[in-house]
């Protein structure tokens, strides 16, 4: 069906893809300063890392900033999705929808940018305390991440039936119950999804970070591109082969949780119909 | 509402006041905020912020400070647009090249992304339909590991003594090292790595749902394989192909880390200009009014598909939601 050229092309493309994250890998255990000749396998770099305040710190800047942005984002994300697949008519639709795609078209050094100077405004018409810093970045990151976590969640919830918030609506639900009992259940994967998404995006972000940062607020993709322009850093590997490995397995932890729970509904519902079919049948 | 409900106002007073509360009952509170909460939110951090930009690149810089646009002084009301900005960036040689190679290497992304991606994704349809959903997730994992530092991977690779330097030189397929590093082609190369994905996977959502039973009736009329795909498969997979080519363009117009750290001093892209008239020179109305033609530049694109397929944003966004669906 396939044949041997699409084999290869395939097997070309995922090599493409994949050797750089390996080679990553691999130097990161290798014993020499200079990172592409091969001195024998170490954890030198590992030991550099624990010993690295720099690091932990912005590595624990990033994870605070992420998990806030991703939870901001999830939240205003589901208030979003829902306003455009269950309002289909109100007044500024076509402006709301522009709102929300904006950030997946406009490059981030224009977010970044315009964010912070509308901070510096900000504080030259209001005076106070300089708003640049954590705060400025989470603002920066949910409004990136709510475009990403709109797209996930209202996928979702234009498949979510609607004759059951329907039946639900027609039974005496309030609309926060609707929403509460039917419609959250049903899109706590797509919401677990966006989360996630969102909160490597932050976690991953440099350019508006950049901007918006203070001497203070150094994440950890701020120090990777910094020492990264200075050249190569084998203490880079070392810090990219913990996060394939944490990302790799969240993603996969994560994956097999979702498809089993799928797995659940999808027999519970089965039983549902059957149950319902049969009592249909005896009468 | 459950607050306002247990306030009730007296009806046989139709003052002012009641009128107002009869009005704030007829507003639907729920889906005013469903609507206004995220709305309000992205005005606020977005829009705002860029009319801001507008303002400043159309400032005279006082010192830190900006003169205001509008004066009112001795009854005359002026208004004072520095345009010195953007008369500059639109007749400065340098800066029209790097607009033109911004676009340049942009489109040239998308269609090697395109002529590599294409097959990608139709031989992903012709796999096992057990291994596909495996390959799409193979796909888009990449997208999951920081892409910084898949970026800083090919530093490694293309660099003098770098890997791929070492292994050639081993096969004796090169005598002395190839300089690729810091070049307009390690900078490619780092592009096409990055947004190959974003091409392959909204491709193999169309191609995979083509109808294989055309191909067959075309095969059944006498007409070759080699045609049918491009008389068949190629146009039913149009909206996949724009919309990957679309995904990549796009974010490649406006791209900073990869030509920071993959290409070389002289690689033009627009975005580098902004990064260094903010933070090198420290000029912010010159920044500003970089950001307004770099928006403009990413408009003209959107708007003219707009104009020749009614393709709206969430079919761009098509990538990003399977991104999403991969977890």
């Amino acid at each position: 069906m396939i044949g041997r050229f699409g084999k290869s092309w395939l097997w070309a493309g995922f090599a493409f893809l994949y050797i750089p994250i390996l080679t990553l890998i691999v130097f990161s255990f290798n014993d020499s300063n200079m990172l592409s000749v091969w001195g024998g396998l170490s954890l030198r770099w590992y030991y550099a890392l624990v010993a690295d305040e720099q690091i932990q710190s912005a590595v624990w800047t990033s994870l605070k900033i992420a998990f806030f942005a991703a939870s901001t984002a999830i939240i205003l994300g589901t208030l979003a999705a829902f306003a455009i697949s269950r309002y289909k008519r109100f007044a500024g639709r076509t402006t709301f929808l522009a709102h929300i795609n904006a950030p997946l078209v406009v490059p981030e050094v224009i977010t970044g940018l315009s964010l912070l100077l509308f901070f510096v405004a900000c504080e030259n018409l209001f005076g106070g305390a300089s708003l640049r810093g954590m705060q400025a970045i989470w603002i920066g990151h949910t409004s990136i991440c709510t475009a990403y976590a709109t797209v996930v969640i209202q996928a979702r919830l234009t498949e979510v039936d609607r004759s059951v918030e329907e039946a639900a609506m027609d039974l005496g639900c309030r609309p926060f119950q609707v929403f509460y009992l039917i419609i959250l259940p049903s899109i706590t994967q797509s919401l677990a999804s966006a989360w996630l998404l969102t909160f490597t995006i932050s976690l991953d972000d440099v350019v508006s970070t950049q901007f918006l940062m203070m001497p203070g607020t150094t994440t950890l993709p701020v120090l990777i591109f910094a020492r990264a322009r200075l050249g190569l850093d084998p203490m880079i590997n070392a810090v990219a082969t913990i996060t394939v490995i944490l990302v790799g397995t969240g993603v996969a932890v994560a994956s097999l949780l979702l498809v089993r729970q799928e797995r659940l509904r999808a027999e519970a519902q089965a039983a549902a119909y059957r149950e319902a079919t049969l009592a249909a049948r005896a009468t | 509402m459950p607050a306002l409900a247990a306030n009730p106002v007296p009806e046989r007073v139709p003052g002012p006041l009641a009128r107002l509360y009869g009005r704030l009952r007829e507003i639907n509170w729920g889906r005013k905020s469903v609507i206004g909460i995220p709305f309000v939110f992205l005005v606020l951090f977005f829009s705002l912020p860029f009319l801001v930009v507008l303002k400043i690149s159309v400032s005279e810089a006082d010192g830190v400070q900006f003169k205001d646009l509008i004066d009112f002084a001795d009854g005359t009301l002026t208004l004072r647009l520095k345009l010195a900005n953007y008369q500059f960036l639109a007749t400065d040689p340098l800066y029209l090249r790097t607009y033109g190679w911004s676009l340049a290497y942009a489109a040239g992304n998308a269609l090697i992304c395109l002529f590599i991606g294409y097959p990608f994704a139709y031989f992903m349809t012709r796999a096992r339909p057990t291994l596909r959903p495996i390959l799409v997730m193979l796909v888009s994992l990449p997208f999951w590991t920081s892409y910084l530092l898949r970026i800083y991977a090919w530093k490694g690779l293309l660099d003098d003594n770098g890997v791929v330097n070492n292994f050639l030189l081993w096969a004796h397929v090169i005598d002395s090292p190839l300089k690729m590093m810091y070049t307009s082609f390690s900078m490619m190369i780092g592009m096409v790595y990055t947004y190959l994905p974003f091409m392959i996977l909204p491709l193999y959502g169309t191609l995979v749902k083509a109808d294989p039973r055309l191909l067959e009736a075309a095969g059944d009329l006498g007409t070759t394989p080699w045609k049918a795909f491009w008389l068949i498969t190629v146009p039913l997979s149009k909206g996949g192909i724009i919309a990957g080519t679309m995904l990549v363009f796009i974010p490649s117009v406006g791209e900073y880390v990869i030509p920071e750290l993959l290409g070389g001093p002289q690689t033009l892209m627009i975005a580098r200009v902004l990064w260094n008239e903010y933070f090198q020179n420290v000029d912010w109305p010159m920044a500003s009014a970089v950001a307004v033609i770099m928006v403009v530049l990413i408009l003209i694109p959107l708007v003219l598909l707009n104009r020749y397929q009614n393709v709206d944003a969430t079919a761009a966004g098509d990538g990003r939601r399977r991104k999403g669906a991969a977890a």
